[in-house]
């Protein structure tokens, strides 16, 4: 090729500093920060000033959600992946930490009376007398800790192996994850000798000796949550600027453009996926300490789709609105059973269609097509107009093949 | 686990397993070909499919006290009554949903998902409030109950072998309204080639309401045959959905031999299953060997390879 | 023994290819050979099998027999992001680029680096990129619209940001799938004069109906039909040969 090289230096303006490349500033454009830090505020000051200890444990189980939320803005507002099966992580996750506090709370001096003392109190009932193999490294928290990160992402990479290698994606994806969720719940309940049934695992009590039930613990297990969930959000905002991000937007949209632009699709898909399941299993675990039990009921099929509508509400694309729109949505779950539980469920059911009808892109593109034009002039750089749909070509009937709707999610290829 | 039975005693088990299973195998052929033709043909993933069947089971059930109560003298033939009215009330309220929200979606089916997950919402709350929560069965016409004995061992209910029979006359009807009618041209039509579809004059939006009223409709007529078989609840439906759903992708989501082929292997494992294993075991090795070979195989069991 | 030879004196060579959708052979023990530095044509009537060709060399369609040796290697057992880096490019043949992002953001995406998960994570905007960017969409005419939104452009540029995706990871051959459909005369020739500029010192497939824009570029043409050549040779040789004439140039 030839080319004048001297234009190279002049714009070198598009040039990111090294220096700042992994600063605040690459990872933080535009309004992101000010995003992050009213967030942050409103999380770590005002709702902890204003809310007794048990309405913030409260939000604190709801922000235990927002990590799967969280999750699935990358897996599918981004990715284009649906998993309707986010629940078996958030489980397993909870299940571990679960299995680490029952042991210690089932301890020979406090089990005493059972047949069988030192083994958790469901399994007695169960009429088994000793605890089985899977059980007992448990008994380490190192481990519990490691298992709690690494069982769901394992698990996780496995059914993205299996699915994303053979090109099935969209609806299938989301058929075969729901079909997963359906198993283990069955699972867990059938299997109540090892599980603790449909009851789940309850009756926690500390962590090495710390009572979590405490007021004070609550708070600091309130804060502990908070700063994972800053965490997990710094994490999804960098893997949303890096050029990564870029990929999944780009093959949701042109999937076959980017495989002949030299990437391997699936390797992509499957990382974000097992992204997603991480995080939800950081929220189980939280959600264990915060509210002393793990059940089978925040596994299955209900919870896991609803965990999905928490981030529809939010903004399939924003991070930070899938927060809020976990918040919002459990809140008024709450109020709305506590107060009117009849109701409920045409809430919930209206909240769905109506979300996918008017506002597809949630609380976050309402905020940005409505609110954000008030502070600045400057050009949206991610608002999504629909787009017409690619005629999606597949070299198999059955593949993942997205017809572009950006800002909307990918489909099945025909 | 087969260690425990002679060979004579396995084969009855599994002669009277596959019967009992046949029931199961009918429901789920109904409710999978309504699926199968939303779902196969339209490209729409309908989350309220069960409750569309359990508008058919209520539908039954309101249809039987009505006959209990001012024509006992026909009692016997209000099954009949119950699967007609069944199916237009379910085909009525698919034509509803289809015009109000799903004809807006065609082009976004992981929405026409979320969008009927809440219709599903309401329907169940709907049917709490009006049916109460607690469930409701109905009674069996005489001429329905018993068996017939078929060997010394081997004995086959009479309602299975009728809601086999009926489940098969549905089947064969689709098939011919689908393949041999011109309106199932039509249909097909449309889903290869929507403009062109509307080009030669084909009135898509009228087809697209009615195959969805159709597949709502057929849903409503497994509602009918579920009451022989469970007794109806609001949530009943939902526990049924992603059987359903894998009954279809498992037959290859376009084949309405292949749904049929994939009901009868699932619902066969299934029952014969629950007699070694306990029920929950059985159907978590049901649903998991149908996942682990969608894994390998994700076009399923009957799909053909087209040229793109 | 001649066979591995002729295969290492040809950029690429496709020998007895086949590919049948449910008993359709698409394309039938199909045979060609493309030389270093050559600009090969492939015309043909619709449902020829041209596109399932580049398909199949791009390793988008799996074939059901035959060889493709580019370079000696064979890609009919390869990866399609394997072909890639081993230097195959292809255009498809409607624009297909990434209309949310901008120009920049597309070129960039396409610069070969950083392809794997770590890689596109860690991946940094340095000056080479930024180079490399602005050089190829200097070549493509697209260098006043580096942060214009894609979806924006004309149908013409499209097809231009295209062919500059593929420019960004230097191929060694090039298939294009019809560049220059749907473009105004005035861009055809534009079109034609990219080509031949970025054509030197590659190997390049192009599939195209415009017979004017072929006698252009053309080195060698190879006429397809109902899945098998039906001649092959100089553009002049084609043109008179009874065969095409009766089935394709007649009318």
């Amino acid at each position: 090729m030839s080319m004048p090289n001297q234009s190279s230096m002049e714009n070198s303006a598009l040039v990111e500093n090294p220096l700042s490349q992994h600063g605040l500033k690459a990872l933080f454009p535009k309004h992101d920060i000010i995003y992050l830090a009213i967030l942050a505020v409103f999380l770590g000051i005002l709702l902890p000033m204003t809310l007794d200890i048990f309405r913030l444990n409260l939000v604190g189980k709801y922000l235990t959600y927002a990590f799967v939320a969280v999750g699935l803005v990358l897996c599918w507002g981004y990715g284009g992946i649906l998993s309707l099966g986010q629940g078996v992580f958030f489980g397993l996750g909870g299940y571990c930490m679960a299995m680490f506090l029952k042991l210690e709370a089932s301890d020979p001096e406090s089990t005493k009376i059972q047949s069988t003392p030192g083994i958790p109190d469901f399994m007695d009932w169960n009429q088994i007398t000793e605890l089985p193999w899977f059980w007992e490294p448990f008994y380490s928290l190192p481990f519990a800790l490691i298992a709690i990160l690494v069982v769901p992402t394992i698990f996780a990479y496995i059914i993205a192996v299996a699915m994303f290698k053979r090109r099935v994606g969209g609806v299938y994806f989301a058929i075969i994850t729901q079909a997963i969720a359906s198993i283990l719940t069955i699972l867990i309940i059938g299997q109540q000798g090892y599980t603790g049934g449909v009851n789940g695992i309850t009756d926690l009590r500390t962590l090495l000796g710390w009572d979590i039930r405490t007021d004070s613990a609550k708070y600091i297990l309130y804060y502990v949550n908070f700063i994972l969930l800053m965490l997990c959000l710094l994490a999804a905002q960098f893997v949303r600027k890096s050029k990564l991000g870029r990929l999944l937007v780009a093959m949701r949209g042109r999937e076959d453009r980017v495989r002949f632009s030299g990437y391997d699709v699936s390797s992509f898909k499957i990382f974000v996926f097992c992204l997603g399941a991480a995080f939800s299993a950081i929220g189980g675990a939280m959600f264990t300490l915060q509210v002393g039990f793990m059940s089978p009921s925040f596994v299955g099929i209900v919870p896991s789709i609803e965990m999905v509508i928490f981030c529809a509400v939010g903004g399939r694309l924003s991070i930070f609105g899938a927060v809020y729109g976990t918040l919002l949505v459990n809140w008024a779950k709450t109020t709305f059973s506590e107060s009117f539980p009849e109701l409920w469920l045409f809430a919930m059911g209206a909240l769905f269609i109506g979300v996918v009808m008017a506002f597809p892109n949630g609380l976050a593109g309402i905020y940005k097509s409505h609110i954000e034009p008030l502070f600045s002039r400057k050009p949206k750089m991610f608002e999504k107009k629909p787009s017409t749909p690619k005629p999606a070509s597949a070299p198999e009937p059955v593949s993942a093949e997205p017809p572009s709707i950006p800002g909307s999610i990918s489909a099945m290829g025909k | 686990m087969f260690a425990d039975y002679t060979s004579a005693e396995l084969l009855s088990i599994f002669a009277m397993q596959g019967f009992a299973g046949l029931i199961l195998f009918s429901v789920f052929v109904l409710m999978a070909l309504g699926l199968a033709i939303i779902f196969g043909q339209m490209g729409v993933i309908n989350m309220a499919h069960g409750e569309f069947m359990i508008l058919g089971a209520y539908v039954t059930y309101l249809i039987s006290n009505l006959f209990s109560t001012y024509l006992p003298s026909l009692f016997g033939i209000y099954f009949f009554v119950a699967m007609i009215i069944s199916f237009f009330a379910a085909g009525a309220l698919g034509a509803l949903v289809e015009w109000s929200f799903i004809r807006f979606l065609y082009q976004r089916p992981l929405d026409t998902l979320l969008a009927t997950w809440g219709l599903s919402l309401i329907l169940q709350q709907i049917y709490r409030s009006v049916f109460g929560a607690r469930e409701v069965g109905v009674t069996l016409p005489d001429w329905l109950m018993g068996s017939v004995p078929l060997t010394e061992t081997i004995e086959v209910p009479i309602n299975g072998l009728f809601v086999m029979g009926l489940t098969i006359a549905i089947a064969i009807a689709v098939y011919l309204l689908m393949y041999k009618s011109r309106w199932g041209c039509q249909v097909r039509a449309v889903v290869q080639n929507r403009p062109m579809a509307a080009a030669v004059g084909i009135n898509t939006a009228k087809i697209d309401r009615i195959t969805f009223a159709l597949g709502c409709g057929i849903a409503g007529v497994a509602g009918s045959a579920f009451t022989m078989i469970g007794s109806t609840g609001p949530t009943a439906g939902q526990l049924y959905i992603v059987d359903t759903f894998l009954v279809v992708v498992f037959g290859g989501a376009a084949s309405l031999l292949g749904t049929i082929a994939s009901a009868f292997t699932i619902s066969q494992a299934q029952s014969t299953m629950e007699f070694f294993l306990s029920g929950s075991m059985a159907k978590v090795l049901t649903l998991l060997t149908v996942v682990i070979i969608l894994m390998i195989r994700p076009q399923g069991l009957f799909a053909m390879k087209v040229r793109k | 023994m001649s066979e591995k030879k002729a295969a290492k004196d040809f950029v690429l060579a496709v020998e007895g290819l086949t590919v049948s959708f449910d008993g359709f052979k698409a394309v039938n023990d199909l045979s060609f050979y493309v030389d270093e530095g050559e600009i090969r044509v492939i015309i043909g009537p619709n449902g020829a099998g041209k596109t399932t060709v580049l398909d199949l060399i791009c390793g988008k369609t799996k074939s059901t027999a035959g060889s493709i040796k580019f370079r000696g290697m064979e890609l009919t057992k390869m990866t399609e992001h394997a072909i890639v880096h081993n230097g195959v490019g292809r255009k498809f043949q409607n624009p297909s680029i990434y209309e949310d992002l901008t120009v920049f953001e597309n070129l960039e995406l396409s610069f070969p680096r950083g392809r794997s998960v770590l890689g596109a994570l860690f991946f940094r905007r340095d000056a080479e990129v930024v180079e490399a960017v602005e050089e190829v969409a200097e070549t493509i005419f697209l260098k006043d619209q580096l942060h214009t939104t894609a979806g924006l452009l004309s149908h013409g540029q499209k097809q231009w940001l295209e062919i500059g995706m593929l420019l960004i990871q230097k191929p060694d051959l090039l298939m294009l799938d019809e560049p220059v459909a749907g473009m105004s005369v005035a861009e055809r020739k534009r079109t034609a004069e990219l080509l031949n500029r970025i054509t030197k010192g590659r190997s390049v497939i192009v599939i195209e109906h415009d017979m004017q824009f072929v006698e252009d570029i053309a080195h060698r043409v190879t006429v397809m039909h109902q899945g098998k050549t039906l001649s092959e040779g100089s553009m002049e040789r084609v043109k008179n040969d009874p065969k095409v004439v009766e089935v394709y140039l007649g009318h």
